[in-house]
């Protein structure tokens, strides 16, 4: 099974890819997304990425709706700051967190949530520190930015194991 | 696109709704670019048409070619996964660029690079 599906996530989910695509269920459309997708399973196995187990499918969909809801908020959030620039200068800051996460995936999932939020900009991360230094552009309340990143991380870190 | 006219009153409410909500937010995001004072502020703006833009748009679309086709039409959902996997590349580029300019120029407010921990031994 290894051998034909080194990366049995990746392929589903390029087999997928190509069912959109192309927009069809038709036999043919299934077999070519197949062969594809496990021609390119053997590719990624040149690459060689850092493996992760994704798990507890259930709790992903519930943490996919807590992120869901802070992105519809922040973007209102931040929306109102610039409209209101004129009035009232942002008051825009730097923070640092220490995150426990040590898959790579995990990472750049939580890039990835951090930058589709409006109002938080990844800035660095230090691998050895494990620290990552990140921009708000509204800091009414520090620790509520801390709490949001710590609450997105132990999300992650349950995903992930 | 001439078969636009033929989508019922209520889809096109809807699908209105969606697109003009979308490209008012876009709209926002672009103005933020203009009127936020520094770098970092500015390194927000835009994400406002890449998340909240790009998925009210690209609902607009789905609702109106499912409508209009009556099927359902889902490859629009891979735009917004596409947009939102690499975002925050550019994005940290432009930040950690920033940030290195900054900490060369020793500007005020900009917080200092730590000293780097040594090198585990195995690596």
């Amino acid at each position: 099974m290894r051998t034909w599906f080194p990366y049995p996530l990746l392929s589903v989910g390029l087999l997928l890819i190509w069912l959109l695509l192309n927009q069809s269920v038709a036999t043919g459309t299934i077999v070519m997304g197949t062969i594809l997708s496990v021609a390119l399973g053997w590719v990624t196995l040149k690459l060689n990425p850092t493996r992760s187990h994704p798990r507890r499918i259930l709790r992903t969909l519930r943490f996919s709706a807590s992120v869901i809801l802070d992105v519809v908020r922040s973007n209102i959030a931040v929306m109102l700051v610039i409209l209101r620039v004129g009035r009232r200068a942002p008051n825009s800051g730097f923070l640092t967190v220490d995150l426990d996460l040590e898959d790579e995936n995990a990472l750049a999932l939580l890039a990835c949530i951090m930058t589709a939020t409006p109002g938080t900009a990844w800035l660095e991360y230090d691998r050895r520190r494990k620290s990552l230094l990140f921009h708000v552009l509204d800091m009414e309340n520090e620790d509520v930015w801390l709490q949001t990143v710590k609450r997105y991380e132990a999300g992650l870190k349950e995903m992930f194991g | 696109m001439s078969h636009l006219t033929d989508l019922p009153t209520w889809a096109a409410i809807v699908v209105c709704g969606l697109v003009l909500l979308g490209s008012a937010i876009a709209l926002i995001g672009s103005l933020g670019l203009l009127r936020l004072p520094d770098f970092y502020t500015r390194l927000h703006a835009p994400t406002l048409a890449t998340s909240g833009g790009v998925i009210l748009i690209c609902t607009a679309s789905i609702v109106c070619f499912a409508v209009l086709q009556s099927r359902w039409v889902f490859h629009e959902v891979l735009i917004i996964v596409f947009v939102i996997m690499t975002t925050p590349v550019t994005l940290m580029l432009l930040g950690q660029a920033a940030l290195y300019r900054d900490r060369v120029e020793e500007r005020r407010g900009v917080p200092l690079k730590q000293k780097p921990l040594p090198e585990p031994a195995d690596e």
